[in-house]
């Protein structure tokens, strides 16, 4: 199963090796990965994973909801379907 | 490929225009649950409304957290009860069943205390009427609605007449909670049957046996839209609205059938309305002061509605095949912080709401009136509305809240009523002409065999 991880907020050090390790510890792989800083502040990262059919996306979102309150950073994992379904004819 | 706009653009949808699943209806058929014994057939439609809709919220809770996108609200809807209670007249027995088991599955409402009664009246319909107000009163879950009129039929007077007297019933004996009986019961013309939307949803007649239809909303989203092609012409304001109405109906799409396939059930239709709740920036009223206009109510009013209207279901029938419901902008007065707003400074009257009506997806809703309302003049409002239905072809509705006790001021509903002030209806007297009773004929362009 496909999702995507987005991560938007206040630019800090060590995000992206944060999310990743969390990620890494619930065996979930990384396909794609786009990360920007806009406005010079505002941090940008979005992510598609593979996870196993085994894992579902609420598990994975208890996880990155606690790093997120952490780390003072908007992070959603989303099936990739909805995306699919918004913006593709 | 991740398209990072795309993704930013659903999640800032999400996130601060409220984009959301209003409603994940399930609609029941309880013919099988027909006896000619109260207590069976009340305990029948408990027991299928248990074991149909018992995963219904775990379901709703797995697919908001799937896609990432809120789901307001769980429902069900049944069969017209004016039909499944007629054998045996448990009319309040099966409608204490439906309550009791919509508390246990945790929906909000469950519609389709329901009569239709557009061409003619049984007497079990009759009874059935009248125990509407003892119903509101007595269950918190029970919704109820009656179609009074089609453009097939015309209009059923003697059931306008009759409405009238009932909606003032229900107002008195929920007087100690603002009247809000009233707010669970709709009046229709040309009433759609597969509607997910409360109070006035219902399971129709030629529906299946069980059946998911999923309302989705978003005004926020809308307006965003429209603040982007500011200044510009009417198609580029058109254009846009589709463009959204797109999006946001394909979701819905989505989580309908991923909802109907998880409960067992058909994928019926995702209604696109334009759902507003009393906070800002979720608001129709903002959406049309978008549009150009200083304030929702003014002259232009009827124009920007109109247009929104068209470019929402245009939209929404591009995405899915399956667009049906009311799909279109909702008016309710005092679930819109900007038509509450326009109330207070005396430039929303009902007269400008009922036109209104006769370009929007519904009619005259949540609207509190005086206490001292007459029932005869409700039920000059109902003809009124379901006469811009019948002749346009369109549904028309009018839900009131005649507030016993207070001639004005305000009165608060809470959560997605919201708050409504108390708008005056115009003088006159039209109570002779509401008791000559008999039948509206149909227009002459029902007429096409």
């Amino acid at each position: 199963m496909k999702a995507i991880v987005s991560v938007l907020g206040k630019d800090q050090k060590g995000i992206t090796a944060k999310v990743a390790m969390t990620l890494f510890e619930m065996e979930i792989n990384i396909e794609d990965i786009s990360q920007t800083i806009m406005q010079n502040k505002y941090f940008t990262m979005i992510m598609m994973v593979e996870m196993k059919d085994t894992t579902t996306i609420e598990s994975v979102n208890e996880r990155l909801q606690v790093l997120a309150l952490d780390l003072g950073l908007d992070i959603r994992i989303q099936h990739e379907d909805i995306f699919n379904s918004m913006h593709t004819v | 490929m991740i398209n990072t706009t795309e993704v930013i653009q659903t999640i800032e949808m999400i996130k601060s225009q409220h984009l959301d699943i209003r409603t994940i209806t399930m609609h029941l058929s309880l013919f099988d649950c027909i006896s000619d014994d109260k207590e069976i057939v009340a305990q029948k439609v408990y027991n299928k409304l248990i074991s149909r809709a018992g995963k219904l919220k775990q379901t709703a809770d797995f697919i908001q957290a799937k896609y990432g996108i809120p789901i307001v609200n769980k429902r069900l809807s049944v069969s017209p009860i004016s039909l499944i209670g007629a054998a045996s007249g448990g009319y309040l027995e099966i409608a204490l069943a439906m309550d009791k088991a919509a508390k246990e599955c945790c929906v909000d409402f469950i519609g389709g205390y329901t009569a239709l009664v557009q061409k003619g009246m049984t007497e079990y319909e009759r009874d059935f009427l009248m125990t509407i107000p003892e119903v509101l009163a007595r269950t918190d879950r029970v919704c109820a609605s009656v179609n009074i009129g089609t453009t097939r039929t015309g209009i059923n007077m003697d059931a306008v007449a009759l409405l009238g007297d009932i909606i003032i019933k229900t107002a008195q004996l929920t007087q100690d909670n603002n009247s809000i009986g009233c707010a669970k019961l709709v009046v229709f013309a040309n009433a759609v049957e597969d509607n997910p939307f409360m109070a006035g949803s219902f399971n129709g007649v030629g529906e299946g046996d069980s059946i998911i239809n999923v309302g989705i909303s978003g005004p926020g989203v809308i307006k965003h839209a429209l603040e982007k092609v500011h200044g510009m012409d009417c198609a580029a304001m058109s254009e846009a609205i589709k463009n959204v109405a797109f999006k946001i109906t394909r979701v819905g799409e989505l989580v309908a059938r991923e909802a109907a396939t998880m409960l067992n059930a058909s994928f019926g239709i995702v209604d696109l309305s334009l759902a507003p709740t009393p906070i800002s920036n979720d608001s129709v009223a903002e959406v049309l002061e978008e549009m150009g206009l200083s304030t929702v109510g003014t002259h232009g009013t009827t124009a920007c509605l109109a247009m929104l209207n068209d470019a929402v279901k245009k939209g929404g029938i591009m995405a899915s095949s399956y667009v049906g419901g009311l799909s279109g902008a909702f008016i309710p007065v005092s679930e819109d912080i900007g038509m509450i707003q326009a109330v207070e400074n005396g430039v929303l009257t009902i007269e400008k709401l009922e036109a209104m009506t006769a370009v929007c997806s519904v009619g005259l809703d949540m609207i509190a009136i005086p206490g001292d309302t007459s029932p005869a003049t409700i039920s000059a409002m109902i003809a009124d509305e379901a006469a811009i239905g019948v002749i346009n072809n369109k549904t028309t509705a009018v839900r009131v809240i005649p507030v016993i006790g207070k001639t004005e001021g305000y009165v608060e509903f809470g959560g997605l009523l919201g708050r409504a002030p108390i708008m005056k209806t115009t003088k006159g007297d039209a109570s002779v002409f509401i008791a000559r009773g008999g039948r509206i004929p149909a227009p002459v362009h029902s007429f096409k065999n």
